[in-house]
């Protein structure tokens, strides 16, 4: 009897692939696409202890996130992949070792793949100098049909590093955009945001895309991705966590994460970190506010009725 | 030679607020720095431009005409603004930090491999001694803008690279006419010399504009929420306030983005900077890149329950309590004592 049974499943599985097969042959496009996120300080929740007293940034005190509008580039890239199967997504970070979570969360949502560009000699990098990085990366990685990162990451608020990968790689950019429409091989058609309107244009790839806090959300991490990926580690992440299962490494190697430095993705250092930045930093200041002389009201009528009185008599209001 | 341009924006035959204002700015920068003005209008109907942009103090006017060069896309106008920079070697370049500026500036200093500075709240010239090498740095051009979410303020140098660059959003600098018979010397360049056929790669299909429902910039009062006011439906308040005083509603980044209400009406750095006669800030707590958007208003007013509320400190009126039992009352007054 079971016997039976496995040789029907056997023969269900079979026939399961060769449609699948069929399939793919007849609609057999698919593109790979590489992500660049960030991990960034959640400066939206900032506290009372998110200065130190001289004036720095306490980053401990900030929790780390998955940079918001890079979420929504990733959806984009998703979207691609539901629509044409067999499509690959590499996620590209650049940051210290604890970055490696933003590969995670690409892969707890189907990202396929992730890097990690890690290395001291990046430090204090401004826009250009991680545009080059960034980009060097890219060329490593190899083929690519699009590149989505999001418009702009919260703690810089610049919008810079996108255009700037694109013009180091020597390809077309679509900033802003709101919604990918159509893709094929030829082209890709975008829907994007203009400062009193839409557009929407047509480009040849590859292209570069940046996605606008106006497009659709990401969406949740998948459970059982989560179960599969939640090991994943890079090798120094390994090192540190000393992990005692570390088997798991050899016997599943999707659970191993790529890391990158200086040296693997052939950058010339110069151009990296302090030194490949054009922008330096002259001060930094927490700002004190020229404090005016504040009239204090409680919220009882007679406090604000009388204000109100006072801004409708010098014709403040009214 | 090493004179400071501007990018002009151009919106059918229009040129663009943002860009007026940062040719009054510019103008002022020059004038300290001993050089020339220079702005650069690349687009298809640009008869009208030189009288609208001289009266700002334009020296130089750069013309590229070309139906292809309008409406905006990324390549052409990066490759004009590349190969005019080679050869003219400018200082300093300035544009707005619209979605057009956000867009072509990155690409341009990346070919550059110039520094650019997104968003500045305010530009400035001075000296920069780097101590190490024992080297000054003279005028030096001063990016200065709220960084860290607005925590911070940051004040940016490019000391070895050239063009420094800048762009600044709308409504930061002042727009103010120089002189109304100023007259600048006008260059038409052959647009082919800088643009490559391959440059007009993206094809734009379908283009609407939406003239923005919301218009806070030139709003007397303003009644703005932050994320102190709790929710959404909170923010209804707000509306019924500003529908009485005839005023329009702004918010904070940080009530933006926890979905209270849309963009267009946040005020700060990263959205509009206002100046009206009334600011109300209900449950906003004050960081610096909403002060720098609505600082210079008249008379400010917090309605706070956190009394110690930063923004407190430049508030002409401060109420503590909720915003929820301050707003009726005032709705009230207000209705009962005008007609």
């Amino acid at each position: 009897m079971s016997c039976e049974i496995r040789v029907y499943r056997y023969h269900h599985e079979k026939t399961q692939k060769n449609t699948e097969k069929k399939q793919t042959k007849l609609t057999k496009m698919t593109f790979n696409i590489i992500v660049l996120a960030k991990q960034v300080p959640d400066t939206r929740n900032v506290g009372k202890d998110a200065m130190k007293a001289d004036g720095t940034v306490n980053r401990a005190a900030l929790p780390a996130i998955f940079n918001p509008e890079d979420l929504s580039a990733m959806e984009q890239a998703l979207g691609i992949k539901e629509r044409f199967p067999g499509s690959r997504i590499t996620v590209l970070t650049m940051g210290p070792g604890r970055a490696a979570e933003i590969l995670r969360e690409g892969l707890f949502r189907g990202t396929d793949d992730g890097v990690l560009l890690t290395d001291r000699a990046f430090a204090g990098a401004d826009t250009l100098a991680t545009s080059y990085a960034l980009s060097m990366a890219v060329r490593k990685i190899g083929k690519y049909d699009l590149i989505v990162a999001g418009r702009q990451a919260i703690d810089g608020d610049t919008a810079q590093v996108g255009p700037q990968v694109a013009e180091k790689l020597g390809i077309p950019q679509i900033t802003y955009a709101e919604n990918i429409e159509a893709i094929d091989k030829n082209k890709i058609t975008v829907k994007r945001r203009l400062d009193n309107g839409v557009e929407v244009v047509e480009c040849p790839l590859p292209v570069l895309i940046t996605v606008n806090s106006s497009a659709r959300t990401c969406r949740q991490r998948n459970a059982k991705l989560l179960q599969k990926y939640k090991h994943a580690r890079t090798v120094s992440e390994r090192q540190v966590e000393n992990l005692d299962y570390i088997d798991i490494y050899s016997s599943r190697p999707y659970l191993n994460l790529t890391e990158w430095s200086v040296a693997d993705v052939e950058a010339d250092p110069v151009q990296c970190g302090l030194s490949g930045s054009p922008t330096k930093v002259k001060k930094i200041e927490n700002v004190i506010f020229q404090t005016k002389e504040s009239k204090h009201l409680t919220d009882n009528d007679a406090d604000i009725d009388g204000l109100m009185r006072e801004l409708i008599e010098n014709h403040t209001i009214g | 030679m090493n004179n400071l341009f501007v990018y002009l924006e151009i919106e059918e035959g229009t040129v663009a607020e943002v860009s007026l204002e940062l040719l009054t700015k510019g103008r002022s920068l020059a004038n300290q720095l001993h050089c020339r003005m220079e702005a650069i209008a690349a687009g298809a109907n640009l008869d009208g431009i030189a009288q609208q942009v001289f009266p700002y103090g334009v020296d130089v006017l750069h013309i590229f005409r070309d139906e292809r060069l309008s409406p905006y896309t990324t390549m052409p106008h990066t490759s004009i603004l590349v190969e005019l920079f080679k050869k003219e070697k400018p200082q300093i370049c300035l544009m707005g930090a619209t979605i057009i500026g956000r867009d072509l500036g990155p690409r341009v200093s990346s070919a550059l491999g110039s520094g650019l500075t997104a968003d500045c709240t305010s530009l400035e010239i001075g000296d920069h001694e780097e101590k190490k090498e024992n080297k000054i740095y003279k005028d030096l051009l001063y990016q200065i803008r709220p960084a860290f979410g607005g925590n911070i303020v940051a004040w940016i140098i490019n000391p070895d690279h050239r063009p420094q660059m800048a762009t600044v959003r709308e409504g930061v600098m002042k727009k103010e006419i120089l002189d109304p018979y100023y007259k600048g010397e006008t260059v038409e360049h052959t647009v082919s010399d800088f643009v490559k056929d391959e440059d007009f790669v993206i094809s734009i299909i379908d283009r609407h504009i939406e003239k923005s429902k919301v218009n806070i910039k030139n709003s007397p009062i303003i009644v703005a929420g932050g994320y102190g006011v709790g929710s959404r439906e909170n923010f209804q308040l707000l509306y019924q306030l500003a529908d009485v005083l005839g005023a329009e509603v702004g918010a904070s980044r940080a009530a933006v983005d926890a979905g209270f209400t849309e963009h267009e009406r946040q005020v700060g750095q990263t959205g509009v900077t206002v100046r009206p006669k009334v600011y109300i800030a209900c449950g906003i707590s004050g960081q610096i890149q909403h002060i720098a958007g609505m600082q210079d208003s008249s008379i400010i007013i917090s309605i706070n329950s956190d009394p110690n509320a930063p923004i407190n400190a430049i508030a002409d009126y401060v109420i503590t309590g909720e915003i929820e039992q301050v707003i009726p009352k005032m709705i009230k007054y207000y209705r009962k004592n005008t007609k």
